[in-house]
């Protein structure tokens, strides 16, 4: 074994990326409950991409076979039933985990300095694996697949000049047909999961480079012994692989309970609609994307038509996404944790919080004036966290922060 | 510009399917109280479906041979009661009447029903197939409360009259247990396989939690670094 070791060591650096990334790897020994989700988004990823590779051994993406494909899946194929909802109910516990992931973010300020590249490579994350997702919810080729899409992409259609051109090149048709399933089905399982991946490593190694934050909003690693190690910091091998495991263990008993009690979850994973195949004479009377998408929706259905044009709604719920990138920027309190915070940004926080979940609940309604109403006020308290922030982190009185981690 | 134009329209349809939904109004739907794991009672199911609806109605996603194995009927016992004559065991459940000829009568084909229980409910089904009312001005001489001018003859007539309301409401609920069944064929395996796993994971979790446990000890004291 230690010849082996050493022979492969010679040639490549085996044991170097083991010590520098597990074994002597100093993670925050004060980590809590928020800090469960990176790791099982690298679990959710390694669990779809491996799902994804059975159901793409059936599937087949043609708008003639694409629906009965996926219930000839469901129902001839060995477990294939159990790959699909792993698949298809792991894709809302992706958003899950990745919505809590970044809500760790805003709670101790992780995406402040040293650590704005980092955010920046999670959110391009984010944004591809929306697109991921929403490529994914057309190939069953369901009724919420075909209008879902076709109400998405003819946003496309309405940025001014090149919006008819830009459509028929997204298309590749006049309208979402066998052209849009092909080159959308390409997209969901080469292009996007190849980014995916790549993008995932570089997060990673922006996260080793500066190291974990924690709850505290403490750097670690100004405060070293003898030796070099930092003195609030552990190994993350054994003690947080191990504490990883139970956690995976945990969270798939979670994941499990769903898929075989309520894999659909009413509606919410799988779209009632989406069980009938997609007919382009027929349109839903409800049209409405899956639940983790729904809170960029309701920005869209916000903002009123101007000059004729659904534009400026598009433009709305495309910065409702971007003006995250800009937090590291927007953001001046002299603390990260909101344990330090001052009583503002903590009230700041919870409207935000408010205003999202209000967003996503609007989201999957009908329009009436009293929703309406509510979609409007809640998208003017969701920008207002962004946009006041610099105000708001700069006033208030914020908590001495201690020098070493605490409990 | 007919693009632009398309998008309009598009877009100006979302919100006005918006106001359809919510003026339309719910019709009260009774609850089926269905429950998959009786088997007599998706046996029943699937001979009602067979005397009554497959006429008409394709279940083109299920097999034969498949409501077989899993109702616990044999090969044999289907050929003679669930098949069509000339139907092979592992062929599909479609239908024997020609397209052409259905929207002839019905003026369109009637739905094929393998997943209609999860794209409208059990409790549709139940409430659907019981809200029949007479009305002249209708083709076949009914309505529906449920789905308003639906073209479907009220097939279940004779059905009622031969059975007490209790009776008759045991007999829809069989036929849409089998078509919540037929939805879902998986249902059957993963509902009795589930707590198994739950409860192997649950004993996982707990080992996992003992063993964290036990390595977490170095921290609590501080000596985690006595391994060098």
């Amino acid at each position: 074994m230690k010849n082996n070791q050493s022979w492969i060591d010679q040639r490549f650096p085996l044991s170097k990326v083991w010590n520098e990334h597990l074994a002597e790897y100093y993670t925050p020994r004060n980590f809590n409950f928020w800090y469960f989700f990176g790791g099982l988004a690298v679990l959710m990823l390694g669990m779809q991409l491996i799902t994804g590779i059975f159901l793409t051994m059936y599937y087949k993406p043609d708008a003639a076979n694409a629906f009965a494909s996926v219930e000839y899946i469901m129902r001839d194929i060995e477990w294939g039933w159990l790959i699909r909802y792993l698949h298809s109910t792991g894709a809302s516990a992706f958003f899950v985990i990745i919505y809590l992931h970044m809500f760790r973010a805003l709670l101790y300020g992780s995406y402040k300095g040293p650590r704005e590249f980092l955010w920046i490579l999670g959110m391009l994350l984010y944004v591809l694996l929306a697109a991921e997702a929403f490529f994914g919810y057309v190939l069953p080729w369901g009724q919420m697949s075909f209008w879902g899409a076709q109400v998405i992409i003819s946003l496309f259609g309405s940025v001014p000049l090149i919006g008819p051109d830009l459509l028929v090149w997204i298309l590749g048709d006049y309208a979402v047909g066998d052209a849009t399933l092909n080159r959308f089905f390409s997209l969901h399982v080469i292009v996007l999961p190849l980014l995916l991946v790549v993008l995932v490593f570089l997060h990673l190694v922006a996260l080793h480079h500066v190291g974990s934050n924690n709850p505290d909003g403490i750097e670690i690693k100004e405060n070293k012994d003898k030796d070099g190690i930092p003195k609030d910091g552990i190994p993350f091998h054994p003690y947080f692989t191990i504490k990883d495991s139970m956690v995976v263990v945990g969270f798939i008993w979670i994941l499990c309970a769903v898929i075989f009690y309520a894999p659909a979850l009413n509606g919410y994973f799988l779209e009632h609609a989406n069980f009938v195949e997609a007919n382009p004479l027929k349109t839903p009377e409800h049209i409405a994307p899956v639940w983790y998408l729904t809170p960029f929706y309701s920005v869209l259905r916000a903002i009123p038509p101007m000059f004729g044009s659904q534009f400026p709604g598009v433009l709305a719920m495309f910065a409702a996404i971007l003006i995250f990138f800009a937090l590291p920027w927007l953001d001046r309190s002299p603390v990260k944790s909101i344990r330090y915070r001052s009583p503002i940004y903590k009230w700041a926080l919870g409207i935000f919080v408010v205003s999202f979940v209000m967003l996503g609940w609007l989201g999957l309604k009908p329009v009436t004036p009293t929703y309406a109403l509510l979609g409007r006020i809640a998208t003017a308290l969701y920008f207002a966290y962004f946009i006041l922030m610099p105000w708001y982190t700069s006033i208030g009185k914020t908590k001495e922060v201690p020098t070493r981690v605490t409990e | 510009m007919k693009n632009l134009k398309s998008l309009a329209l598009v877009l100006s349809l979302v919100p006005l399917s918006f106001s359809v939904f919510a003026a339309g109004g719910k019709v009260h739907l009774d609850h089926a109280d269905t429950d998959i794991m009786d088997r007599a009672s998706l046996q029943n199911g699937a001979k009602l479906f067979m005397n009554y609806c497959s006429g008409c109605h394709a279940i083109s996603f299920m097999r034969y041979n498949r409501i077989g194995a899993d109702l616990g009927l044999s090969d044999e016992l289907i050929t003679e009661n669930l098949m069509f004559a000339g139907s092979k065991p592992g062929e599909t459940m479609v239908t024997a009447m020609p397209e052409g000829a259905a929207s002839k009568w019905f003026g369109g084909v009637p739905p094929d029903l393998s997943l209609v229980a999860r794209s409208k409910g059990t409790d549709w089904i139940y409430t659907y197939l019981r809200s029949f009312y007479n009305d002249e001005a209708r083709i076949f001489g009914v309505n529906n409360k449920v789905l308003v001018n639906a073209s479907m003859p009220d097939v279940l007539w004779s059905l009622r009259e031969s059975q007490s309301e209790a009776e008759f409401d045991n007999s829809v609920r069989d036929i849409t247990n089998f078509l919540d069944y037929v939805g879902e064929p998986a249902k059957l395996i993963r509902l009795q396989l589930g707590k198994w796993v739950l409860l192997f994971l649950g004993v996982l979790f707990i080992l996992t939690y003992m063993l964290k446990k036990e390595y977490w000890k170095d921290v609590k004291y501080g000596v985690w670094r006595r391994r060098d």
